[in-house]
């Protein structure tokens, strides 16, 4: 198998006239964790959304270039199609408020009303709540809401939403930044476990955390791509000045 | 961990389009191909969805349109005949072929200007109590709840409970007071017109005081405004024109009613001579005679008396509309 | 000492002005309350099996009923709705989707202008869509101008509540890889029903004692009828003939009815306070 799986080709996104996304090209290997980073503003969360197509949900949000996965381009292809292989976690745990936590687990299948047998519904739910490390804690309440739990918990469930959808990548939007710092630290876990089956790409404009947690790291700002390196090198010894800038702190 | 489990247990979603099949088993190759079958329907169904809610939203607009133009072409025939006399003609005889609004028209600015007279003082305390006075607890909650419900009670209600109770009340009221004792009229429209359209000023003009910046109110009592100061001062004068709006709403309220002045006005077509005189307005008239109109002429005059009630109250209920929206934000 | 007596002028002013609004806030609840005890009182007493299966008889005979005015204001209130909430749901989820486009403009204005067109002209319009088209008076009729009149109010509760759900929640669903229609469906409504609903139920209650638009319309029937292509009677038709009529008999019949209606109509009110308070999703 190839070992790229998502390539942007000359990507720019725009809301209405402004901007946001200049030109990115990025090569993202299989099975990493590529962290997002740059200042706010920078055009990252754009970016992100624009991979799996969210982006254009936005009233008078346009995009051009190219997405490619596996080869083939996102942009040529429904939506539809697309989120069901690219999950997303969002800042903010999210899950639905009117589905127990098991229905959650399911929402993707069970909202785009697709039948599966009972027995298969339960593998999915125990398998995906594994994978987030949620099973054990949740196992014997899983018919109540999923807006019942913590917020650390919420987001692990929302993770494990995406995950039941079985996709090939998964983009996280500043996935911990509503979090407390110990589920911040179970999360973070999480990622180390998920890229055994998963490709990971997480926006975060938190350095520690695109440290701690990243293979490679991409540095965005205003709008353009810096700079895309293994993570080690990028924070030792940063080739453009203003990574080097923004990892010192000369500017937030 | 048990993230070794194998991922074909699981219908991989790749299957979807039936390229990449990761999983050899021929069960899932044949899920696979109907899901792409599904995924496809579903992608038209996902089309056709947003082009029936588009269409119903357009349908809205065509709606009222057609409101509107069904009004004028039903009206020409009586435009025709009587030209724009209509509004002031002081003559209303069926059987001579003579329509002037004047008549209704006068009618129903006095009853609704009469019954916007008499709530106005209600719906503002009201208003004041509720956004000043005691926003909150249980007893304005009671209240606020109580005054919806007078909105809630049908006219027809209103109007034969005005019918058995009010009448023969303003009828001995009118011995009293030394005028022709009918009990049915002008007066006795008002009264019920103004108990009905409290609860539109009011619940406007609560949710707009509620809206005054504190630190103005605070301004004044720290100079030493009384309480009855500040509200003439600063919370009257800041909410003025959603006030205003509210007494619009209650107006194009009060002009539209038909059935409890219907059957309290007396129903005559003659000018009349006082308040207390019986009458009739656009709308009872509409709904008295529409059925007995039996020549085209005649209708078409009916019609057009529903036109002009139409405009006016549009205009009312628009302008009330955007000042409401000017005040907000 | 003159400053001084001033201050208690204002003062005492200021509580003179105070104890009228109380005074004249909670005497706008007089009339309700003097309504509702008559009717209750005129009206209770009338309702009984018979009052509500059976027929109404001619003057001079005692009894009767107004079993046709109950099955008739059933069956228009019931057409109304089947046209009504899920034209209007639909155009709630058009408005709170689009919130900006040329469209979701207009359809708002029209909105607003249908919201403010008084019964009556409603009644004029069916008359001569459907009243004159079909060559009769029939019930359908009744509820097509009943049904414009529920519009409003369903459309403007439905996108109210769905704009006030989070994104958040639209996002997670299309992330899922959900078709439009199904996030929709299948997230947003479950998650604005409270909302929706209450709006249904009002929206109902205003039209269930709505007599202007059915007068050339539904027109009313003194007999038992299901046809809804044929004049039907219902309750607020037959109160209002029966009101006006010079017949004591009739007007029992009317206070008994008026009290029917009322209760309806009032339960349906204080019902939607109910749900809409406890029944919210949480979010």
């Amino acid at each position: 198998m190839e070992s790229t799986i998502v390539k942007s080709i000359d990507y720019n996104a725009y809301f209405g006239d402004n901007h946001v996304v200049k030109n990115v090209n990025i090569e993202i290997p299989r099975n990493s964790v590529v962290a997002v980073m740059g200042p706010s503003g920078c055009g990252k969360t754009t970016f992100l959304r624009g991979i799996n197509r969210m982006h254009e949900l936005i009233p008078g949000a346009t995009a051009k270039g190219k997405i490619m996965l596996n080869g083939e381009d996102v942009m040529e292809m429904h939506p539809i199609f697309v989120r069901l292989k690219i999950g997303m976690v969002f800042q903010r745990p999210n899950p639905f408020p009117n589905l127990s936590i098991y229905d959650n687990v399911i929402a993707g299948y069970k909202l785009n009303g697709i039948k599966l047998p009972k027995a298969e519904k339960d593998k999915i739910v125990e398998l995906s709540l594994s994978r987030v490390a949620l099973w054990n804690e949740v196992k014997d309440s899983l018919t109540k809401k999923g807006s019942f739990l913590s917020g650390g918990q919420q987001q692990r469930l929302c993770i494990a939403r995406a995950v039941a959808m079985e996709p090939e990548v998964l983009l996280f939007d500043e996935p911990t930044s509503a979090l407390d710092p110990i589920s911040t630290s179970t999360v973070e876990e999480l990622f180390h476990e998920l890229k055994k089956n998963y490709t990971l790409i997480i926006v975060t404009h938190n350095m520690q955390q695109a440290a701690r947690v990243s293979d490679k790291t991409a540095f965005f700002y205003v709008g353009e791509l810096v700079e895309f390196d293994d993570t080690k090198q990028m924070f030792t010894n940063p080739t453009d000045i203003r990574t080097q800038n923004y990892i010192t702190g000369r500017f937030s | 961990m048990e993230s070794t489990v194998d991922n074909n247990l699981i219908t991989r979603p790749e299957n979807i389009l039936g390229r990449v099949i990761t999983s050899a088993k021929i069960r899932d190759a044949v899920k696979g191909i109907k899901r792409i079958k599904r995924s496809h329907r579903q992608i038209k169904a996902e089309n056709v969805f947003r082009k029936t809610i588009i269409i119903i939203a357009l349908a809205t607009v065509v709606l009222v349109l057609g409101i509107m133009l069904t009004l004028i072409l039903q009206s020409v025939l009586s435009i025709k005949a009587t030209g724009i006399g209509y509004l002031w003609g002081k003559t209303w005889d069926p059987v001579r072929d003579i329509f002037g609004a004047y008549p209704f028209i006068l009618g129903t600015i006095l009853t609704s200007f009469l019954a916007l007279f008499i709530s106005i003082p209600f719906s503002f305390a009201v208003a004041i109590f509720l956004g000043e006075y005691y926003p909150k607890g249980w007893l304005p909650n009671l209240l606020k709840n109580t005054v919806e419900l007078i909105a809630a009670v049908p006219s027809v209600i209103y109007g034969f409970w005005g019918l058995a109770v009010l009448v023969p009340i303003v009828r001995s009221l009118e011995t009293k007071i030394g005028v022709q004792p009918v009990g049915l009229g002008i007066f006795t429209s008002s009264l019920i017109l103004a108990v009905m359209i409290i609860p539109y000023a009011a619940s406007l003009g609560q949710s707009m005081i509620k809206m005054v910046p504190s630190n103005l109110k605070e301004a004044a009592y720290s100079l030493g405004a009384t309480r009855w100061e500040v509200i003439r001062s600063v919370i009257l004068p800041y909410t003025k024109s959603g006030l205003f709006a509210g007494i619009l709403l209650s107006l194009g309220r009060a002009l539209g009613e038909t059935m409890a002045v219907t059957m309290v006005i007396g129903n005559t077509s003659l000018i009349p001579k006082s308040i207390f005189a019986p009458g009739n307005t656009m709308a009872s008239v509409i709904a008295n005679e529409f059925t007995e109109a039996d020549h085209p002429v005649y209708l078409s005059a009916l019609i057009e008396l529903g036109l002009v009630l139409f405009l006016v109250t549009v205009v009312i209920n628009m302008v009330g509309k955007r000042l409401t929206k000017q005040f907000t934000n | 000492m003159k400053a001084q007596s001033n201050v208690k002028y204002r003062i005492g002013k200021s509580t003179g002005f105070q104890v009228l609004t109380i005074t004249l806030a909670f005497a706008c609840v007089v009339p309700l309350i003097f309504i509702l005890i008559y009717i209750l009182q005129a009206g209770i007493t009338k309702i009984n099996w018979h009052f509500i299966t059976n027929l109404p008889k001619p003057v001079g005979e005692v009894g009767g009923g107004i079993a046709n005015a109950l099955l008739g204001s059933m069956i228009i209130i019931g057409c109304a709705s089947v046209i009504a909430i899920p034209f209007g749901i639909l155009c709630g989820i058009y408005l709170s989707e689009n919130k900006t486009s040329k469209l979701a403009y207009w359809s708002r204005l029209c909105v607003d202008i249908l919201q403010g067109v008084p019964s009556i002209v409603i009644g004029i319009v069916a008359y001569f869509w459907l009243v004159k088209p079909l060559g009769g008076f029939s019930a359908l009729s009744g509820s097509a101008a009943l049904a414009i009149m529920m519009l409003p109010i369903i459309i403007r509760s439905t996108e109210e509540t769905l704009l006030m759900l989070p994104d958040s929640l639209r996002e997670a669903a299309y992330a899922l890889g959900m078709p439009f229609h199904r996030v929709i469906l299948k997230v947003i409504i479950p998650c604005g029903i409270s909302g929706i609903l209450s709006g249904v139920m009002l929206s109902v209650a205003r039209i269930a004692g709505e007599t202007a638009p059915l007068l050339f319309t539904a027109f009313g029937n003194p007999y038992l009828s299901g046809n809804i292509f044929k004049p039907m009677q219902s309750l607020p038709l037959l109160i209002f003939n029966y009101a006006t009529s010079p017949y004591n008999d009739w007007h029992d019949l009317a206070w008994g009815a008026s009290c029917i209606l009322l209760i309806f109509v009032l339960l349906l009110n204080i019902f939607t306070k109910l749900i809409t308070r406890k029944w919210k999703v949480q979010l």
